[in-house]
């Protein structure tokens, strides 16, 4: 066998474990159901989940938790799936400042206990990037 | 009063930029279809040149309307609306451009226009076929800001598309069609910057610059040269490497500065888009080294050269089309363009690996087996390596296109990203750094010499000895310092110091030679340097900022909790690693004066930009405002002093991280400051603060019945009525001449420093009006209520709230610096290597005076078909 040959099936050796742990690196996006289903299993990995903010009737987001003077580490809040299942969440970090304009959050994390425990937290504005209206725009001049 | 004029000016002219591509495109390749390489049809190639030229003029007045519409504030339209504002200074309306999709199409297409009008005259014979890439290009990019609707089929989005276009549904049109909004809704305040207006510039310029090798790699495939087009190739992917490697650390310097996720590379798919196109470039360049020293490698040059200009497009298609949606940070908005950068992409992939495949077997390859002692053999393992680094990158970084894939063909898929990225892409990455800087080091010193077995041994001994040598002494001092060392951070210093030191050696030995030919060995230095940095700064960044109040919120889980946040009351020191740390007030940019101005001299007035001082603003003896100037402030910006103290060294200094109130971002954004040392960077920036956008909560107002004299206690602290007077802050109350305004006059001896406090009594129209004064250091608001003048006694409301507090993260990167000086000599040795071959084409253009002089006509030689 040529040099060049066994070269080659190196590259495709490397090349097949990038691609085998990518894989197995990778993550799922799940709702807390499943989340749950894999703690009780004892899969710890990590997962992400899509879901919303629950707002009462003046659209303040309900069940924020978050005292700084206290523990400036320490926030907590609930999240509601795209199965409307709702789930505690805790985050071991400041409340991030645009958490209440946020329409849709992901998480990624892990159910510890009966708690998902967040170590990321990804916030889509609704206006982030696109304006939906004009400021003074109904006064016409 | 709505210009349609300008928008329709420039709409016409990306429509005539469009035209001339394609006509350019047409041209240029009739003039050399079925001709040998330098043989033309000189009346197709007089249009192509002509069209190329005209589509330049109309590039320039597309930038030049664009320009216009942003700079004369023409709110009509969207892109200024959505991008700029009043307010802004001219050279950030420069990044208005890039901010948007459109404009940074722009900029990449005028940067394609000024190399095209290099090669315009450059290229000579190769111009033909070269331009009839580039204009090919240039047809595909200016249809992306067309804005072109044909029947059902929108191409392109037009940049100067009119407000009421764009949003037809607001009510105001029905009233007033031609409303004009007053201001726009602002540059992204994290893009005002100073890099933001360099960085993208440089990285697009470095986008384009990866066009020309694979324009000229494309033509020596269709003419059947597939040689001589190396040599121009080999100078155009020099200044790419240089260009796009700056342009990307120019962007990690600039979300080290500007962005809070505490570092300079995340690892975000939008970062990871330029880094994949960078390796294989570098992987690329290798290899046209390796055909211009030994005839070796010509099929993988072909190959690199045309992958690097793929996954460029790549990167386009990612950032662009929406496909990464919530992968991503920072991507652009869909501007529903995927299906035509779809095409474009899919396009230049079919014909340019159609082209390669069907002249595979005539591309030369040489017969010598490579052996160990060949340095040839080593800088292709490293290109190689490159390659499987960006194969790592670019497949986990497409794992949402595989969701979209999976999608579009009817199966659900619901892969995401991997949950810790850092961790996974450093699995692989090391491992890239570790063999790029032994083979680095190996592969420049076996370069410059005859190998065998004795000179080999010889010359790598003494940087190897120095290599274990200092890894040791490293790892000593680590491990003195109470770090630990994991065996693959012990590897990658000790082959990272191997590739600083071996490449030294032979740097050293080419300066006796001739200094121009270290180019290589700089560039290398600068890579293992560079690997160091991110050794040390990433890999023993040290969170000083641990909560040590003892307080502990969460009770489910006692121990694993992340304490990286302290909470700083104001004017309370706290102890922080090796600091006590103090935060002292909020403070804004006012411009004209050095420095930050206490948000305590400022009293904000009903114009957000203007203030008015409460008292003088000195600078040391220099006065730059006297007590009642206005002045004007920069009020997006509020930057919150800390004070640092080493608790041995008493040394001090103060940091101003800032954060945004900003709107349209949702909530705060927070910059950090950084304060630089030789050996460490102390990194800090604010988590969170007090709401903002909500009243203070303050308690019930107390009354106080005084004389003047009066001693009282407020909130725990002394305060002394001294009189009352006529009140000099009258500046913002618009008093007339029968009106009466006066003033209490406090004063309130505080922790650190004595307040005046003035709050003031009006009399207008015979109402009464009251200005509350407040002392944000003690959480403390006095009102003036009311006067007795027969009894001489006076009442004053006193109310208190929360004192104002930080959240705050610092964290210490240890010699930081390393990869920021490795980066310059990275840049120093591609301008070295640069400059060495601009010397060699001259050489070439003496000894060869007809070759560039006037077009020769080529006989095309039968090769070798090997």
């Amino acid at each position: 066998m040529k040099k060049a040959h066994i070269f080659v099936m190196a590259i495709i050796a490397v090349a097949i474990a990038i691609i085998t742990s990518t894989a197995g690196d990778a993550s799922v996006y799940v709702s807390f159901k499943e989340a749950r289903e894999r703690a009780a299993e004892g899969n710890l990995t990590k997962v992400h989940v899509v879901g919303r903010l629950p707002r009462d009737g003046q659209k303040n987001i309900m069940g924020l938790e978050y005292n700084p003077t206290l523990d400036p580490n320490y926030f907590a809040f609930t999240l509601v799936d795209t199965n409307r299942i709702a789930q505690r969440v805790v985050y071991f970090n400041p409340q991030p400042q645009d958490f209440d304009k946020s329409e849709q959050v992901v998480i990624t994390g892990a159910m510890r206990n009966d708690i998902f425990v967040a170590d990321k937290i990804l916030l889509k504005c609704p206006s982030k990037y696109v304006e939906k209206d004009i400021k003074g725009a109904t006064a016409a001049r | 009063m709505l210009n349609t004029f300008i928008g329709n000016a420039g709409h016409l002219s990306v429509i005539v930029a469009f035209v001339a591509a394609s006509v350019a495109a047409y041209s240029y390749y009739m003039a050399a279809r079925g001709r040998a390489l330098g043989d033309t049809d000189a009346a197709w190639l007089r249009i192509g040149r002509g069209a190329f030229l005209v589509h330049a003029v109309a590039v320039i007045s597309v930038i030049a309307c664009l320009f216009g519409i942003i700079h004369g504030h023409r709110y009509e339209y969207y892109y200024a609306w959505s991008h700029s504002s009043n307010h802004l200074p001219v050279y950030y309306m420069i990044s208005c451009f890039w901010e948007g999709q459109e404009g940074s199409f722009l900029l990449w297409i005028f940067w394609h226009v000024c190399l095209g009008l290099i090669l315009l005259r450059a290229s000579k014979r190769w111009e033909a076929p070269v331009m009839t890439v580039f204009a090919g290009v240039q047809l595909f990019l200016t249809s992306m800001i067309l804005g072109v609707v044909l029947g059902d089929l929108k191409i392109g989005s037009s940049p100067f598309i009119l407000l009421r276009d764009f949003m037809p549904d607001l009510p105001v049109w029905k009233t007033n069609p031609n409303f004009v909004p007053e201001d726009g809704t602002g540059l992204n305040a994290l893009l005002q910057n100073y890099w933001m207006v360099i960085h993208p510039p440089t990285l697009f310029l470095g986008f384009a610059l990866t066009l020309v090798p694979f324009a000229y790699a494309v033509a020596g495939l269709w003419k059947r040269e597939y040689t001589k087009w190396v040599r121009p190739a080999m100078r155009w992917t020099l200044w790419g490497g240089l260009i796009l490697g700056v342009g990307i650390m120019m962007g990690a310097y600039w979300a080290y500065e500007t962005l809070n996720f505490g570092g300079y590379w995340n690892w975000d798919p939008v970062e990871n888009a330029v880094y994949i196109p960078w390796l294989v470039l570098v992987a690329s360049l290798h290899g046209l080294v390796l055909w211009q020293r030994s005839r070796t490698a010509l099929r993988t040059s072909f190959v690199l050269v045309i992958a690097t200009f793929l996954l460029i497009l790549y990167a386009t298609f990612l950032t662009r089309s929406g496909v990464l949606g919530n992968a991503s940070v920072h991507s652009f908005t869909d501007l529903g363009l995927s299906g035509q950068l779809i095409i474009y992409l899919a396009a230049f992939v079919v014909l340019s690996i159609a082209l390669l495949v069907g002249r595979w077997k005539q591309i030369p390859v040489s017969d010598k087996e490579l052996t160990t002692y060949n340095p040839e053999l080593w800088v292709f393992v490293g290109a190689t390596v490159l390659c499987l680094g960006a194969f790592q990158v670019l497949f986990t970084t497409s794992i949402p296109v595989y969701n979209a894939f999976l999608g579009f063909v009817g199966i659900k898929s619901n892969l995401a990203l991997p949950a810790d990225q850092i961790a996974h892409y450093t699995k692989f990455q090391l491992w890239m750094g570790v063999a790029v800087a032994f083979l680095s080091g190996l592969a420049q010193v076996m370069w410059w010499q005859k190998n065998d077995k004795a000179s080999l041994t010889n010359t790598l001994t003494v940087p190897a000895l120095l290599t274990l040598l200092g890894a040791a002494l490293v790892i000593l001092l680590v491990q003195y310092y109470g770090h630990k060392m994991e065996p693959a951070y012990i590897v990658l210093l000790t082959t990272a110091l191997f590739g600083v030191l071996a490449n030294v050696s032979m740097v050293f030995t080419l300066m006796r030679r001739k200094v121009s030919l270290s180019g290589g060995g700089v560039a290398h230095i600068g890579i293992a340097l560079m690997l160091l940095g991110i050794l040390a700064s990433a890999g023993y960044s040290n969170i000083i900022s641990q909560n040590v109040s003892g307080l502990l919120y969460s009770r489910e889980f006692d121990q694993t909790t992340n304490q990286d946040n302290v909470l700083l009351w104001r004017n309370d020191p706290a102890p922080m690693g090796p600091y006590d740390v103090r935060y002292t007030g909020q403070y804004f940019d006012v411009p004209g004066v050095p420095g930050y101005v206490d948000k305590q001299l400022l009293f904000r007035t009903a114009d957000e930009y203007k203030a008015l001082a409460r008292a003088d603003i000195k600078r040391g003896d220099e006065l730059y405002y006297k007590a009642g100037d206005t002045l004007e402030i920069l009020p997006e910006n509020t930057y919150y002093r800390v004070e640092y103290q080493n608790r041995e060294t008493k040394e001090k200094f103060v940091l101003y991280p800032r954060a945004q109130v900003n709107e349209q971002m949702g909530g705060l954004l927070a910059s950090p400051d950084i304060k630089q040392f030789l050996d460490h960077d102390i990194y800090s920036h604010i988590s969170a603060v007090p709401p903002i956008d909500q009243e203070k909560d303050w308690s019930e107002v107390k009354e106080h019945v005084l004389s003047v004299g009066d001693t009282i206690v407020l909130n725990d602290y002394i305060a002394v009525f001294r009189g009352v007077g006529p009140a000099h802050q009258t500046a913002g109350l618009g008093l007339g001449k029968d009106d009466l305004a006066i003033q209490g006059d406090f004063l309130v001896y505080g922790e650190k420093k004595q307040y005046h406090v003035h709050p003031v009594f009006v009399v207008r129209n015979r109402l009464i009006g009251r200005v509350p004064d407040e002392v944000e250091d003690l959480g403390l608001r006095l009102s003036f209520l009311n006067v007795d003048p027969q009894q001489g006694k006076f009442t004053f409301g006193v109310s208190t709230t929360q004192k104002d507090y930080i959240i705050l993260k610092a964290v210490e990167k240890p010699f930081i610096n390393l990869l920021w000086s490795g980066t310059l000599l990275m840049a120093v040795g591609f301008g070295m290597a640069l400059y060495k071959r601009r010397r060699e084409t001259e050489a070439t253009a003496v000894t060869e005076p007809a070759g560039s002089a006037r077009p020769r006509p080529v006989v095309p030689q039968p090769r070798q078909v090997a």
